[in-house]
């Protein structure tokens, strides 16, 4: 498929940016709101066009180490869940990211906590960017806020998953997942030939041939001043994304003297409540995550100095808050706004919040 | 082979001695962490000798568990993973389906596979996955320190069954390889033991099939090793043998139990659904 613009929902961009992104394998677990992923692979037969293997699991706790033993042989390996379902995928992640297995995981979110709702939220922040498993890894995160995102963040994911040789996460939510809209696709990326998996895997497990070492994935060293300096290198690893992969998008920030905080389907309210804003005179600007793994500690920080009040949007309790907070040292006036249970907050009903808990 | 030993042996050779054995080279020079006596080091070396006899050493990926063999792959020269504890399977199915042409096996020990990984164990037997699964079962927890496993016999001793077993606080012991026995996924389903040298050349022989049925891609094959765990059951290695051979192989008959897709003959199919057995250790 070349540049076409096309109209569908954010669960079947992700699917076909698999399949067009030169993606070797998907396996996963039917869950609401995301289950239009597998449904769109099936469906597309990928196994018939470029060789992509697709495969239902028994269940996600399976899946994710499906994609363990999948992308340790070098291979563009994807699952996708829901909430739910990226709990019991926290063990996998944390062997993934100790093993340094680069792999793609979509989180469509739905309102927790526990079986929750099926409908949108942004409550699984803190698992997201603060360990969602055991042990100090992190996972470089991406929140798309479009149809488009969900599908060229895919393309995106592959490019930073093998560069630094760590899990990436798309974070999106019911609302981006189940919502239609256009996007362009790309020109389709072929499937890695065997030579090429081996010139940017050289670590993988494939079979070791007669001039070359074994090679070993694993997450396990016993000698603690190993696992230190094994440690060491992973912190090195997550600050050069900080250094070089952040990710945000800044509107109407120049002249603001009040900012919105958001990502996802929050900042697509916000945008609007930015608008509605200006209509009345007041200088909003809205700060989008792009990243929230490495977050943009330094550009929000140095937007902050100039304004008098930041309002954290989120379909949650307050989680990104934490970051906003930590970025601007405490340094302006900053609340939190927002719905959850799967209640997604209105334009308006950002405006009052800005209005009432920071101007006023 | 280290540089000491090549020389001893180039030494021997020179001597006039007959080389009638020699140790594979599919096994690494590391030194396996494993209790002097115990089942996993000859378990290690006759797949590490298929592999070899099979010509294969560049095609085979391995699993290892989280358990006693947890680093297999340290001693297998071939590429290895290293799995969450119950995982190998689903692993394994991975690997195979992204890279047909590998020959993938996983090594498992009874509470990696029949207890936090039964799940895995019977989807992917369930799928016929054209993998190799080797389950060593000694009926116990070793590496944590000998507490009670799916497969621990009834009123078998345990650091959590400190009284033995009993049923009716922990139910029975599992039997999985006869469990897997009666899915269609499976194609070969096996019990060996590595307590002597007979035993040791059948296991070997079962492995082989094992390993060359994955190029019939038909389905799983399973070859469950019964091990002693002499530490784990405070014994000496001499006489856990004997104490496998008395108690475990009761309950956990050796030998085919399917072999290309069938139930092996005289096999009594109730065996492997109603006639469970409840040896009580005395």
């Amino acid at each position: 498929m070349a540049r076409e613009l096309k109209l569908m929902k954010g669960n079947e961009a992700i699917a076909r940016a698999m399949i067009a992104s030169g993606t070797d394998g998907y396996f996963g677990y039917p869950i609401t709101p995301q289950s239009e992923v597998m449904e769109t692979l099936m469906a597309e037969k990928p196994w018939e066009t470029t060789g992509m293997v697709v495969l239902q699991a028994e269940s996600e706790v399976a899946s994710i180490n499906m994609v363990y033993g999948g992308a340790a042989t070098g291979k563009k390996v994807a699952t996708s869940s829901s909430s739910p379902g990226i709990s019991l995928m926290q063990e996998g992640l944390t062997y993934l990211a100790g093993a340094e297995i680069p792999c793609l995981v979509v989180n469509v979110m739905r309102g927790g906590p526990g079986l929750g709702t099926i409908q949108p939220s942004q409550s699984d922040y803190f698992q997201s960017v603060k360990g969602g498993g055991h042990g100090d890894y992190q996972l470089y995160t991406l929140a798309p806020a479009s149809v488009q995102e969900m599908y060229d963040f895919v393309f995106d994911a592959w490019d930073i998953a093998f560069k630094y040789r760590n899990p990436v996460l798309i974070l999106s939510d019911g609302a981006i997942g189940q919502c239609m809209e256009k996007l362009y696709t790309r020109d389709n990326v072929a499937r890695w030939t065997e030579e090429e998996r081996r010139a940017n895997a050289p670590w993988g497990t494939w079979g070791k041939p007669a001039t070359r070492p074994h090679n070993i994935i694993t997450s396990l060293e016993l000698d603690s001043a190993r696992q230190e300096v094994f440690n060491l290198k992973l912190q090195k690893k997550y600050d050069e994304m900080k250094e070089k992969e952040v990710r945000y998008e800044a509107l109407n920030c120049e002249d603001a003297d009040y900012i919105i905080v958001a990502y996802g389907s929050s900042s697509r309210i916000a945008m609007k409540a930015m608008q509605m804003a200006r209509e009345k005179g007041i200088k909003v600007g809205l700060f989008r995550l792009i990243t929230l793994f490495p977050f943009p500690t330094k550009q929000l920080a140095d937007i902050a100095k100039k304004v008098k009040g930041i309002l954290c949007v989120e379909m949650s309790a307050g989680q990104m808050i934490e970051d906003v907070k930590l970025a601007t040292q405490c340094g302006v006036k900053t609340e939190h706004f927002g719905r959850f249970g799967g209640i997604i907050p209105t334009p308006g009903e950002v405006l009052e919040a800005l209005e009432n808990k920071i101007i006023k | 082979m280290n540089k000491d030993n090549e020389a001893r042996r180039q030494e021997l050779l020179k001597e006039g001695y007959e080389e009638v054995y020699t140790r594979t080279k599919v096994l690494t020079d590391a030194v396996m962490h494993y209790c002097p006596g115990c089942g996993h080091g000859t378990t290690h070396r006759i797949i590490a000798e298929v592999i070899d006899e099979m010509g294969i050493q560049d095609q085979v990926v391995g699993v290892s568990p989280v358990g006693c063999s947890v680093l297999a792959y340290n001693y297998f020269d071939v590429d290895f993973q290293e799995a969450a504890h119950g995982r190998a399977p689903a692993l394994a199915t991975a690997i195979k389906r992204l890279n047909p042409d590998t020959f993938v096996f996983t090594y498992q020990g009874d509470g990696d596979l029949a207890a936090i990984g039964t799940a895995e164990t019977i989807h992917a037997a369930n799928r016929g996955e054209n993998i190799t699964m080797i389950f060593v079962n000694n009926g116990i927890y070793g590496m944590t320190g000998g507490q009670m496993a799916p497969t621990t016999l009834v009123g078998m001793k345990s650091a959590t069954t400190p009284y033995g077993r009993r049923v009716e606080l922990n139910g029975y012991p599992l039997r999985m390889t006869e469990l897997l026995s009666t899915l269609p996924g499976t194609y070969y389903v096996t019990r060996q033991s590595v307590q002597n040298p007979a035993a040791v050349r059948k296991a070997k022989a079962a492995i082989r099939k094992a390993f060359e049925n994955q190029k019939l891609k038909k389905g799983l094959s399973f070859v469950e090793i019964l091990s002693n765990c002499n530490s784990g059951w405070k014994m000496t290695p001499v006489a856990a043998n004997k104490w496998m051979e008395d108690n475990m192989m009761p309950n956990y008959p050796i030998g085919d139990i399917k072999v290309d897709g069938k139930i092996a003959e005289g096999i009594d199919a109730n065996r492997l659904v109603l006639d469970h057995p409840l040896t009580v250790m005395q």
